[in-house]
């Protein structure tokens, strides 16, 4: 595995380690709709991966099949050289290093900011309450969260909401994190902060696999770009082979409407670039 | 009349202010006094007021049903206790995942259904004259005991209900959230479903918790000296119904306040979700 490490750098410059997921024909039915019909993507560590296609490609399936949130029909996904979808896998154990940030927040409503945060490090990893707050405080302070902690998620702004869902999941110190168009319900102002605190976590070397919908934050953040269409990965690459000559039908297809939708958010203009780095 | 002044409460403000207040302290004041001089009017009143309202019987007997309504009161505090574990637990066996707990979920689904579907008297009857008369040893034989064990029993079955309605409306990506943290499935339901659903079914569990309170006289049929069977003791000899209604008094003074608290939290939900909704 050592050969491996740091032989591989992305498009944004940063060396990948080992291998850090690994999908082998996944295949995915609800009912009689096939929604991944056999994928097959390897992501290495401190590698960002932008999952890009139409609504129902299957970008939120993929993600959640890694993290076992649906079990999957076929093929196998190996996290860190563990075959996680292996039957009589602990998937408890499995999803405390695996973070996972949804598109409508999901924070609980019940609790404050400090409580959402702390309870996973508190019951899962078992950590002193005194840790995991301080531990959980010191977050909040770096995402500019601070004094948010003792407040209810229906107090917070759209976007401060996501970021403490991106802090609860980071409380767990994952290995991998997995961001599900996790700014597809935020108002256009709020995209950018949301945005901001993942190319944070890019530059400190977070392995992330992004679905998004914002093509110019894909296109400034990822390392590798990968097209879904109608559940197959049909074509993957940096993004500025994807971007700038896709080689599929399907994906110019795609790209066009994207941009004459005004989505595409290059450079200054749009949620996606702004203050890119 | 409830979900008028429920709208008035929550429009409630300055158009109406204090100007409406007197209008209808008015209107009601004089409302009441027309009733009450048309009853004490009326044919028959002299006896009607000395059969029910007896002033000599109602402070006689006052004391007695007073003390005798403590049980009644024990009863519900116990049994209360219960009937929100037992329900509970009924709810939680009912919404277990996957084809391995089929018979566990037939069996909440049965008892649910049974408990839900006999008259309350006739399982206090089985249970409070049924259970001691096998005279098996070590069964206990006190009618407090199988009256308040009928009551947990029957009112497990509502209350579970309740529970699962409120389980159900917590939205299923909250145990995906909760889940996707490492959190096992229990851990998901005791930290994150359940505290949700308990909050919003406040309300219809007091509801449940009115009739359980009502539902104690009914021990009194298995010779249980509880208020309703004090009255009885008090209203036969001096064939005056004044007992029962110092007895129905007792009951209200209790079943009222909890109704106009379960309204007020009904209002208050509703506001803060007017309040909420952006």
């Amino acid at each position: 595995m050592s050969a491996v490490t740091g032989r591989v750098v992305g498009a944004s410059g940063r060396r990948f380690g080992a291998e850090a997921v690994r999908i082998e024909g996944l295949r995915k039915s609800f009912g009689e709709l096939e929604v991944l019909k056999g994928i097959d993507l390897v992501v290495h560590e401190h590698e960002v991966v932008c999952l890009i296609g139409a609504s129902g490609s299957g970008k939120s399936t993929l993600l959640r099949c890694v993290n076992l949130l649906e079990p999957i029909d076929a093929g196998r996904v190996v996290v860190e050289g563990e075959e996680i979808t292996a039957r009589g896998t602990n998937v408890d154990r499995i999803r405390r290093r695996i973070g996972i940030v949804f598109q409508a927040y999901n924070l609980f409503p019940h609790m404050s900011v400090l409580a959402n945060i702390t309870l996973a490090p508190r019951k899962v990893l078992k950590l002193p309450g005194k840790q995991a707050e301080r531990e959980a405080r010191d977050l909040l302070e770096r995402f500019g969260l601070a004094e948010k902690a003792d407040q209810y998620p229906d107090r917070l702004s759209g976007g401060q909401q996501q970021r403490v869902a991106i802090v609860r999941a980071l409380a767990m110190k994952p290995d991998l994190l997995l961001l599900d168009e996790i700014t597809s319900a935020l108002d256009p102002e709020l995209v950018a902060e949301v945005l901001d605190v993942i190319r944070g976590l890019a530059e400190q070397g977070m392995t992330m696999i992004i679905a998004t919908h914002e093509m110019g934050f894909a296109r400034d953040i990822a390392d590798r770009v990968c097209f879904l269409d109608q559940g197959q990965l049909l074509e993957e690459g940096p993004p500025a082979d994807i971007f700038g000559n896709p080689q599929q039908a399907r994906t110019r297809q795609f790209l066009d409407r994207v941009i004459s939708a005004g989505r595409m958010g290059g450079g200054a203009s749009g949620g996606g670039g702004a203050s890119g780095g | 009349m409830p979900s008028g002044s429920r709208r008035s409460r929550l429009l409630g403000g300055s158009d109406t202010g204090s100007r409406g207040v007197l209008v209808s302290v008015i209107s009601t004041l004089l409302f009441l006094v027309l009733v009450g001089f048309l009853i004490v009017n009326s044919p028959g009143w002299d006896e009607f007021q000395s059969f029910f309202f007896d002033p000599e019987v109602f402070a006689s007997s006052w004391p007695k049903i007073v003390r005798a309504f403590w049980i009644n009161i024990q009863m519900f505090l116990v049994a209360e206790v219960f009937v929100l574990i037992f329900g509970l637990l009924l709810a939680l066996m009912r919404s277990l995942p996957g084809p391995v707990f089929t018979p566990i979920r037939g069996l909440a689904i049965v008892y649910v259904d049974v408990m839900r579907g006999l008259p309350a008297i006739l399982v206090v009857y089985i249970l409070g004259f049924g259970m001691p008369g096998l005279g098996i040893e070590g069964m206990p034989t006190d009618e407090f005991f199988w009256g308040t064990l009928s009551l947990v029993l029957l009112y497990s079955a509502y209350v579970s209900e309740v529970y699962r309605a409120g389980i159900n409306s917590v939205h299923p990506s909250q145990e995906a959230a909760a889940r996707s943290l490492g959190l096992s499935r229990f851990g998901a339901l005791r930290y994150v479903v359940v505290p949700q659903a308990v909050r919003r079914v406040i309300p219809p569990l007091l509801n449940d918790f009115i009739g359980l309170q009502k539902d104690t006289a009914l021990v009194g049929l298995l010779g249980l000296v509880e208020a309703f069977r004090r009255a009885d003791m008090e209203a036969a000899p001096a064939f005056n119904f004044t007992p029962y209604v110092v007895t129905a008094l007792l009951f209200l003074a209790l079943t009222i306040p909890l109704s106009r608290f379960v309204d007020w939290l009904v209002v208050r939900d509703q506001r803060r979700q007017l309040a909420g909704a952006r």
